[in-house]
């Protein structure tokens, strides 16, 4: 627990200085922000399954190719990022600087990956005609929720590239520690489970049957 | 906490065993999209493997598992009870559904 004084440990409970959950304190705000953001994505995901359900007339435009295979694709590519941030968190805490960067830099390329795909993805859609507010194939709404849901995510993809290309320079100066490598995981974890719903809701759901 | 961290750190084998399973039910999930089955039924049957793939994920990648059960006990139920208090309307989109002239 290299980042907690002994001062605190000595402190009671009323005083702030132990800690009850045996996690630092960035780890715990971490968490506790991942906590207030599942409930965002929660209450995003179940509105648009209400108005997946209740409209028999819900547009099915997804053909195997591209937008499944692009889809899957970006599935693994985040979820490959995951594996290579959990084997830079295992880097970090055996204080192994250079495989700590390199473990990094390669969950960057699975999150730049993944976002290059999803806009190709967009565009494709855009050429379509679908937008926030306009959908060719019936209820507008399916614009709204597609390009808002994925467009949240999008956002936490891209800031937690920022984040982690943040994290690689802080480890580099020796300004970073195995603790904010662990934090930083936390959140990239997060986006990585936030997808595991979002792929199923909005894609598999919308699958082209023949 | 790091001493804490490292005593239980991930093995580079079960890590490679819970990404591969993670694929594994991802592809069970693309496999079950081209079955013909009612909306509902690939609701619920999409959910549950999501909800699998989640879990492993929590306990395994964000390393919740091998954290102190108050941490997990603080986390989890406040997740799993306002996300349920969430869908308390749903049962009202098949009402709406019925409820539609086509």
């Amino acid at each position: 627990m290299a980042n907690v004084h002994a001062e605190e440990l000595r402190m009671t409970e009323w005083d702030g200085g132990v800690l009850p959950y045996s996690v630092g304190h960035k780890k715990l705000g971490m968490w506790l922000f991942i906590v207030s953001d599942a409930l965002t994505f929660s209450a995003l995901l179940i509105g648009y399954s209400y108005l997946r359900v209740s409209t028999p007339n819900w547009p099915t435009p997804f053909h195997l190719w591209p937008s499944i295979a692009f889809s899957s694709v970006m599935t693994f590519c985040l979820l490959s990022s995951s594996l290579t941030m959990v084997l830079g968190v295992n880097a970090a805490q055996r204080n192994d600087r250079a495989g700590t960067i390199k473990w990094i830099l390669l969950t960057i390329v699975g999150g730049v990956a993944f976002m290059g795909l999803h806009l190709k993805e967009w565009f494709n859609l855009f050429h379509e005609g679908i937008t926030l507010i306009s959908n060719p194939w019936g209820v507008p709404q399916f614009g709204a929720t597609f390009f808002g849901i994925t467009g949240l995510h999008m956002f936490h993809v891209f800031t937690g590239v920022l984040y982690l290309a943040g994290m690689a320079v802080g480890v580099s100066r020796g300004k970073y520690g195995a603790e904010h490598v662990e934090v930083c995981g936390l959140y990239w974890h997060f986006v990585d489970l936030v997808w595991m719903f979002v792929f199923p809701l909005i894609y598999l759901l919308s699958v082209k049957m023949h | 906490m790091s001493t804490h961290s490292e005593s239980h750190g991930l093995s580079s084998k079960l890590t490679l065993t819970i990404w591969a399973w993670l694929l594994v039910l991802t592809g069970v999930e693309v496999f079950l999209a081209y079955i013909q089955f009612s909306v509902g039924k690939m609701l619920v049957m999409l959910m549950g493997l999501s909800l699998v793939k989640a879990a492993l994920i929590m306990a395994y990648f964000m390393h919740l598992r091998f954290e102190k059960r108050t941490l997990v006990l603080t986390i989890v139920p406040a997740l799993v009870v306002v996300a349920s208090t969430l869908s308390v309307f749903f049962p009202d989109s098949i009402r709406l559904l019925h409820m539609k002239p086509w």
